[in-house]
This record gives structure tokens, C-alpha cells and sequence, in this order.
């Protein structure tokens, strides 16, 4: 059995009630499914001892920008033991703009979680510490959207008080 | 005049003198808990990471790192221009070592692309990898031997590194923003002249790096600054996201080049150097280490570098050469549209990851089919290896803050993209 099989029958058998959509594109596999899963499928992914994907790489967000969905979540996790990286994908629409945390599955996910919340402002219920990542605390845009101009909104950041 | 004691004064008036209001706080400054903001002017926070530590007298209770006094929006950047253009944008993440992030972007593109460039040109990018772990673990070894107090040390390791500087303005015209590699290849081949130097470097480096060994590894004052300084457990250190020789200092036996092997790195001979202690001294030693094993990986490179193009011949994504634009209509054609219009890679999405000398360097494209990428996530060591510095320096000294930072050896350019 090849890892990609064996994480979508351990996946399937493990969470029947979720509808799963395994893709493979250029040998990388994607699992997308509902963002109110994701705590609970990273925990496993990440305890199964036949997984073990310790290491979360990165966690980012897709503006659609059109779509109904508008934005992504997209989570890229590593499996030492099995020397293989998997690809998570959870859908978050604009109205509800939120997804859980997941770091409490690891830790890196804390900066990692913030960095998407500070760029795309999709909020992650449960994250202990969520401040933006690199802009000023009061800015009011998120830049990674596809609505944020390239050269930035004149006079959105304002200079320091003298 | 001589100093009061306290037995030279009375008790009741001591006792009175205390009891006046002044509103002015007695109690010993070092005894409380205190906020101490270290950086972004801070030399030791290497660029602009600023630091907020809570002190409780020397001893640091709780650290808060902050990020984002150099912001420069490249993922914006790099989904409103061409994959071509991006190129000179990626020598300014990690710029101790352009050459590998110049690297790691054309083989993410390459695959979204579909496209392989030539063996020698991969050999050559293998050789420019490598010299630039060199170059930029002596620049880590520098720092953190100035960082606890020794110059010359900094000063010898500049030396060598400027030698690579040197090879490096030879081999593509520029010492510090290389901007080298190509989609499809590398931008010109890698002259004889070249090649001689490298092979003259590597040969004197073992005794250079030994010379500067000779100073640090016997220096009483360098290993008890480092030795039991920082330690983060093996599970710690994967559970905060570090990688490179952060990780590998603390005995994980991860590195890119062997669990995900890209370009020829499975064809050659060398060891992944891992040490156990995972204290700032560790990572030190593994990249020292490290860099011997970069000189026996080009070894091997110069001795097994096929001769051939170091371009791929395929007009629609690659951009032709120079001297056939002025001379032909077809290839200006072809260049015209590319530098336009873009290379237009399927739709999809890839992720791809190399090891960088201070970890792993991945991007992260999705392409709708146009010639930009819709979106260009970096997923940069350095701002994933700085997460763990709350961890590493709770509990230790205001100066050992200092060692710490240098040990895992963060590069400001990439941690605030």
C-alpha cells in the first residue's frame, strides 16, 4: 500500500461523517474537507502512529477572490517517519471568517496562524495570542487580498506620533 | 568624607527616615520584575527584530519577539509580476545566500512549469548551493563568535567568505545580488576560471576553518557562554517548527537534501551532521560541520559535472540567448512574449521546499494559467526558527539573549519577507 493510500483509508475509516476530496497533482496530495474538521483530523494525522506528520511546514490562505468559498485555508505538514508531505485544504467563506486553531496540534501553527490572520483576516477561533504578524495592530486591511491594491491605500498607515 | 554605615546611624532615625513619603520607590530596582525592549537599533538582534523581555534582575522570565519594521510585501509583489521577474526579488530574502534562494524559486516554477533544465546546469546550481551554505554558515560562525565577545574570529571568516564573493563575480558579474539561475538553467555557464577557483577554495578551506576552530573550540570563554545555553528538545524543536542546523542541533536528523531529494543530491556521498544536545553550542558545531560536508559535496560536483547546455531548449518557457535575439526573428519573438506575457505554467499548485543553510526554504505557487502566480506564499526558516526564541531564552541572562539569537542564525530579510 503506497502512503497516499494508506493516509485515505485511515482517513476514511477514521472519519466517516466527513466527506473528504483527495486530489494528486505533480505527486503532491491534497485532502480538502470541512473547516469544522480540521482540529480534529490534524490531531490524528499528527498521533496515528502509522502517520505521525510532526512537523506543520506552513500554513497560508488562497484568496478566490470571486468565489462563493472566498478564501482557503491551506496547510502543508510533513511526515518524518514516512518522508512524506501532505497538503490539507479547508474552505472559509467571507461572511463567516473564521476557521479553529490548530495550535494546539503544534505549536509552530501559533505565527504561522497569525501571519494568515494579519494578511487575509481570517480570524482562528481558539488561538491564544492572535495579533497581527507584521502590520501595525490598528491597521484595517488585510494586504494579501486580492481587493488590497499593489502600491497600498494612501494614508492608511499612519506616521508614529511625535 | 567616609561613607554612613548603617550601625553609625540610629535605629529610630533610620527608622523615621524610611517612613517619609517621598514618592520616590526604595526597594532595590533588581529585585522586581522589569520590561526591557532590546532592538530593532539593538546590534545584537541582527537587522530589525525587536524584542520585548520581561526581567526579573538579570534572569529573563518571558520574551515576546516582534516582527515588522521591514515589510516589503514580496508575496504581494510576486503575484502581480512575472515568475521571470521574481528571480532578483529572491536574492533579497536570505541575502547571506542569494544563490539558494535563487534556486529554490526556479525549481518550484520548473515543476509548476513541468520543465527540467539540463544536468549540467543542475550541477552547477548543486555547486552554487553549497558554496553559498559555506558562505553563509561562516557569516553564523562570525556572528556568534562576536556576538560572545571574539572579533578575530568574525573577521577570518569574512575573509573566507569573501573569497567566495569573488568566484561569485566571476561566475555571474555580481558579488552579493546574484540573480544567477534562469527558468530552465542557470544564466551563463560556469567558466573554467571558475571552476579552478572553487577548486583552489576548497581545498584551502579545511585548514582555514580549522585555523578559526582553533580559536573557539578551546576558548573557555566561547564554550561556557554557548554549552547549556538555549537547549530545545528534539520533540520541542519539531513541535516550534525549526529546521536546518537549528533543528539538527538538537539531534533530528532532518535535512531536505536527503529526506526530499531535488536536483543530484541522492548521487552524492555526505552525511547529514546532527548533534544531541541541542544547546547553542550544538548548533554551532553543526555548522562548522556542515560546511565540510558542503566541500565534500562540490568535490564530488566538479568531478562528476557533465559538460553540455546549461539552458533547456524549449522557446515557449524558457528565454532565449542574447546573441540569437539581436541575430532572429523567432527568438525575439519568444522573448518578447516572455518577458510580457509570462510562461503561463498549467493550472495547479505546487509546493516546493529546499534546504537553505538556515533551513527549509519552500514556495508555495498556484497557478490560474496566466503568467504570474495568483498566489506565492514563502515559507522562510528564519521567521519560523525565531518563533522558538521565547522558549530558548527563558530563564537565562539578558547576555545570553544575545548568544541565543546568534545561534540560530536569523536572517531578517527572510523572516520579514
Amino acid at each position: 500500500m503506497t502512503i497516499n493510500e494508506l493516509i485515505e483509508s485511515k482517513l476514511k475509516e477514521n472519519f466517516k461523517d466527513v466527506g473528504f476530496t483527495f486530489t494528486t497533482y505533480l505527486d503532491e496530495l491534497t485532502v480538502s474537507f470541512n473547516k469544522k474538521n480540521i482540529v480534529e483530523v490534524c490531531s490524528f494525522l499528527k498521533t496515528n502512529p502509522e502517520l505521525e506528520f510532526l512537523l506543520s511546514e506552513d500554513i497560508t490562505a488562497i484568496d478566490n477572490a470571486t468565489r462563493k468559498n472566498r478564501f482557503t485555508v491551506v496547510y502543508h505538514i510533513f511526515s518524518l517517519k514516512n518522508k512524506f508531505r501532505l497538503r490539507l485544504k479547508c474552505d472559509v467563506d467571507e461572511s463567516d471568517c473564521n476557521i479553529d486553531t490548530v495550535s494546539s496540534v503544534w505549536k509552530t501553527a501559533d505565527w504561522q496562524e497569525r501571519e494568515a490572520y494579519d494578511m487575509y483576516g481570517i480570524k482562528f477561533n481558539n488561538h491564544s495570542d492572535l495579533r497581527r504578524m507584521y502590520m501595525p495592530e490598528d491597521f484595517e486591511y488585510h494586504p494579501l487580498r486580492k481587493d488590497f491594491p499593489l502600491l497600498g491605500i494612501p494614508g492608511s498607515l499612519s506616521l508614529p506620533k511625535k | 568624607m567616609d561613607k554612613f554605615l548603617k550601625d553609625d546611624v540610629h535605629p529610630k532615625i533610620i527608622e523615621a527616615l524610611l517612613k517619609i513619603d517621598t514618592g520616590v520607590k526604595l526597594d532595590d530596582a533588581l529585585d522586581n520584575e522589569m520590561i526591557l525592549n532590546m532592538g530593532p537599533q539593538h546590534p545584537a538582534t541582527h537587522g530589525v527584530l525587536r524584542l520585548v523581555l520581561r526581567l526579573d534582575g538579570e534572569t529573563v522570565m518571558a520574551c515576546v519577539p516582534e516582527l515588522g519594521y521591514l515589510h516589503r510585501g514580496y508575496e504581494k509583489m510576486a503575484e502581480n509580476m512575472s515568475y521571470y521577474e521574481f528571480i532578483p526579488h529572491t536574492d533579497r530574502l536570505d541575502y547571506l545566500a542569494p544563490l539558494s534562494n535563487n534556486v529554490a524559486w526556479v525549481l518550484a516554477v520548473e515543476k509548476l512549469a513541468g520543465i527540467e533544465a539540463p544536468p549540467r546546469a543542475q550541477y552547477i546550481r548543486m555547486m552554487v548551493c553549497e558554496m553559498s551554505r559555506i558562505a553563509s554558515h561562516l557569516v553564523a560562525i562570525g556572528a556568534l563568535a562576536l556576538d560572545v565577545g571574539a572579533l578575530t574570529v568574525f573577521l577570518w571568516t569574512l575573509r573566507e567568505r569573501e573569497k567566495i564573493l569573488d568566484i561569485w563575480d566571476i561566475l555571474c558579474g555580481a558579488r552579493f545580488t546574484n540573480s544567477y539561475t534562469r527558468i530552465g538553467g542557470v544564466a551563463n555557464d560556469a567558466q573554467p576560471e571558475v571552476l579552478q577557483k572553487v577548486k583552489v577554495f576548497i581545498e584551502e578551506y579545511e585548514e582555514n576553518l580549522r585555523e578559526c576552530e582553533k580559536l573557539l573550540n578551546t576558548n573557555r570563554i566561547f564554550i561556557e557562554r554557548l554549552e547549556g545555553v538555549g537547549i530545545i528538545s528534539a520533540a520541542d524543536a519539531i513541535d516550534v517548527g525549526l529546521t536546518g542546523p537549528s533543528l539538527r542541533g538538537s539531534g533530528v536528523d532532518f535535512d531536505l537534501r536527503r529526506t526530499k531529494p531535488y536536483m543530484f543530491y541522492n548521487d552524492m556521498d555526505f552525511n547529514i551532521v546532527t548533534f544531541s544536545d541541542g544547546d547553542s553550542l550544538a548548533r554551532y558545531f553543526v555548522r562548522a560541520d556542515e560546511t565540510r560536508e558542503s566541500v565534500k559535496i562540490v568535490r564530488q560536483i566538479l568531478d562528476k559535472m557533465p559538460k553540455g547546455e546549461t539552458m533547456l531548449n524549449q522557446p515557449k518557457k524558457v528565454l532565449p540567448k542574447k546573441t540569437e535575439i539581436y541575430s532572429r526573428m523567432e527568438e525575439l519573438i519568444h522573448d518578447f512574449m516572455i518577458v510580457n506575457f509570462g510562461i503561463n505554467p498549467p493550472v495547479g499548485e505546487v509546493y516546493h521546499a529546499i534546504e537553505n543553510p538556515k533551513g527549509e526554504l519552500g514556495f508555495y505557487l498556484v497557478s490560474k494559467g496566466e503568467g504570474h502566480p495568483w498566489k506565492c506564499k514563502i515559507r522562510s526558516p528564519s521567521m519560523i526558527n525565531l518563533q522558538s526564541l521565547p522558549q530558548l531564552v527563558k530563564g537565562h541572562m539578558v547576555s545570553d539573549v544575545v548568544a541565543i539569537i546568534g545561534s540560530i542564525d536569523p536572517v531578517m530579510g527572510e523572516a520579514d519577507k
